[in-house]
């Protein structure tokens, strides 16, 4: 090696490093991008396929879910257990029970894609974490639906008109319109099982179990 | 009040513990600043949890450090292996002493100073060859003989350039060192290229001389932390390894002050004006802690290099260079009496 291409070597490496430096610079100077996941996390993409959730109607506060049992049909798996019940005031059916099994949902999506009237779509959920297997084996999927739609009945403290006349009168008697759809399917001793679909009330605690010795006496009258 | 300060006990004291409270602070949050600065290179804003802005997390190591038992593995030499981690703190304290970090703020002002600083650097290599041969691990040996010739290596190049320097300053005493370099930037001994036009070449040697003794990437053949397990360290844990990554910092303190002072003008003011009193040690912190950055946004720029490239670097470019700018001093010198009117 002779004594040029050493010093030509030896400068080119420098002026190399000194790029290297000015990179590292560079870079430094950009904000930072990380994401501090407890405090901030990042919204999931469109795509992101969670477990199956009712829609709330964004007009009514209320589930769009006709139950009409078509994703039921379409689920390969038997994952679903859907039931509805036709509330008073209103002309068509509304689910009242839906359940998932996610211990053997494979979140295929036929569900979804079965629904005639858009009511189901996937969940951005991915925190889904419990110690109980029931949580999962016996997902309420409209529980979920009715703690949302609690939150709807806050930020909208005084609905327009037509549905006025439906919320109120719903929610202190949800009991029975339950109660009556099940009587057909199950015996009458099943009526106060009936209670965990827990009806929309703002004391949902009491209320049930004020109404479950309450309901065998109704029956016979 | 005065006088009482100015009594030599006090004053031993005085500066015993400020060197000491300078080199643990320095040590504790040199670190925070290296984690920080490679999350900004990296783009993340490095630790963030303990305390506002991670401030804290200094602290939190040194508790998590200290509460670790100190074992001594059976079989090793338990004095030295003990020894090591003290031998390795000790010469960056000591050497701070001399350093002048103000027109009068200096621990003990030798008039050979720097020799003193290189004597006492020098012990850091033996140091850390005794904690790797006194661990009894095959590991912490070979890395240790590491250390011995990379330290060898770029000791000769280091040496070479501080004589150049001597030779132009004239001078041992880093006090006398720094007031030559007063005024203007342009008479910082860095920029003095009508005593050798190779002068800021010069520097870069001494830096990079500087990153390979204190152990720093691209040169960390001593701990390689992602390669090897911890080099010379393996065998130590908890505040026996604190130490000796404390004095690595200390080391790079210590390093940083003495090109600072050498090269850079030590206390003296860039532009003439701002000299004085405490802007002294404004200035020269200033310029220790801009050289102190370099350190870590090299070494989180460039990645290690191997060990035979190490080697090639010091043995086939930076000695023959180093003793080129020593003949080329040597000569101005001689031939060119205006530019040195003292030794004539």
């Amino acid at each position: 090696m002779s004594l040029k291409t050493a010093i030509r070597e030896t400068y080119d490496g420098f002026k190399s490093l000194i790029t290297g430096m000015r990179i590292t610079a560079r870079e430094a100077a950009k904000p930072t991008i990380t994401v501090q996941y407890p405090h901030e996390t990042l919204p999931m993409p469109d795509r992101f396929r969670g477990h199956v959730k009712l829609i709330l109607d964004p007009a009514t506060g209320q589930a769009k879910c006709n139950a009409c049992g078509l994703c039921v049909r379409a689920c390969p798996s038997n994952s679903l257990e859907v039931d509805g019940a036709k509330r008073e005031g209103e002309k068509r059916k509304s689910v009242s029970k839906y359940e998932l099994d996610f211990t053997t949902c494979s979140l295929c999506g036929c569900c979804v894609e079965a629904c005639p009237s858009d009511a189901i779509e996937y969940s951005k959920e991915y925190n889904v974490v419990s110690r109980d297997r029931d949580d999962f084996a016996k997902m309420d999927i409209y529980k979920r639906l009715q703690a949302e739609s609690e939150e709807w009945k806050k930020t909208h403290p005084t609905p327009p008109a037509p549905p006025a006349e439906a919320a109120p009168a719903a929610t202190p008697t949800p009991a029975t319109p339950v109660a009556a759809t099940s009587s057909p399917a199950a015996a009458p001793v099943v009526a106060p099982a009936a209670t965990p679909a827990k009806p929309a009330t703002s004391a949902p605690v009491p209320a049930p179990a004020a109404a479950s010795p309450a309901a065998p006496e109704q029956k016979p009258t | 009040m005065i006088d009482f300060l100015n009594l030599e006990p006090v004053r031993i004291l005085l500066y015993l513990v400020a060197i000491c409270a300078f080199v643990g602070a320095n040590a504790a949050y040199l670190v925070l600043a290296e984690r920080k600065g490679a999350g900004r290179i990296q783009r993340r804003p490095g630790p963030n949890e303990a305390g506002p802005a991670g401030i804290l997390q200094p602290l939190a190591d040194g508790i998590k450090l200290l509460a670790k038992q100190v074992m001594v593995p059976p079989g090793t030499d338990a004095l030295l292996f003990r020894a090591a981690p003290l031998m390795v703190m000790a010469p960056p304290l000591m050497c701070l002493a001399t350093i002048p970090f103000g027109d009068s703020i200096v621990a003990v002002n030798l008039n050979i100073g720097l020799l003193f600083v290189f004597s006492f650097g020098s012990i850091n290599v033996m140091a850390l060859m005794l904690g790797g041969w006194a661990s009894r691990n095959k590991y912490a040996i070979i890395s240790a003989a590491r250390v011995v010739s990379q330290s060898v290596a770029y000791e000769i190049p280091m040496l070479l350039v501080v004589i150049t320097m001597l030779m132009v300053t004239g001078t041992l005493d880093l006090s006398e060192v720094v007031k030559q370099q007063a005024g203007w930037f342009w008479h910082w001994n860095l920029f003095k290229v009508w005593v050798n036009p190779l002068m800021p070449v010069t520097f870069v040697i001494f830096f990079t001389c500087m990153l390979a003794e204190t152990n720093r990437a691209p040169f960390d053949m001593a701990e390689a932390e992602s390669e090897l397990v911890a080099g010379a360290f393996t065998e130590y844990g908890g505040m026996g390894f604190g130490v000796f990554f404390m004095a690595e910092y200390a080391n790079i303190v210590v390093g940083c002050c003495l090109a600072t002072i050498l090269f850079l003008g030590g206390w003296q003011s860039p532009i003439g004006a701002l000299s004085g009193g405490l802007w002294g040690p404004v200035w020269f912190l200033g310029k220790m802690y801009a050289l102190i950055f370099t350190v870590i946004w090299i070494r989180w720029t460039f990645p290690r290099t191997q060990f035979y490239s190490l080697l090639n670097l010091s043995w086939k470019i930076l000695i023959p260079v180093s003793l080129g700018t020593l003949l080329l001093t040597g000569a101005m010198m001689k031939l060119m009496p205006f530019v040195f009117p003292s030794l004539h």
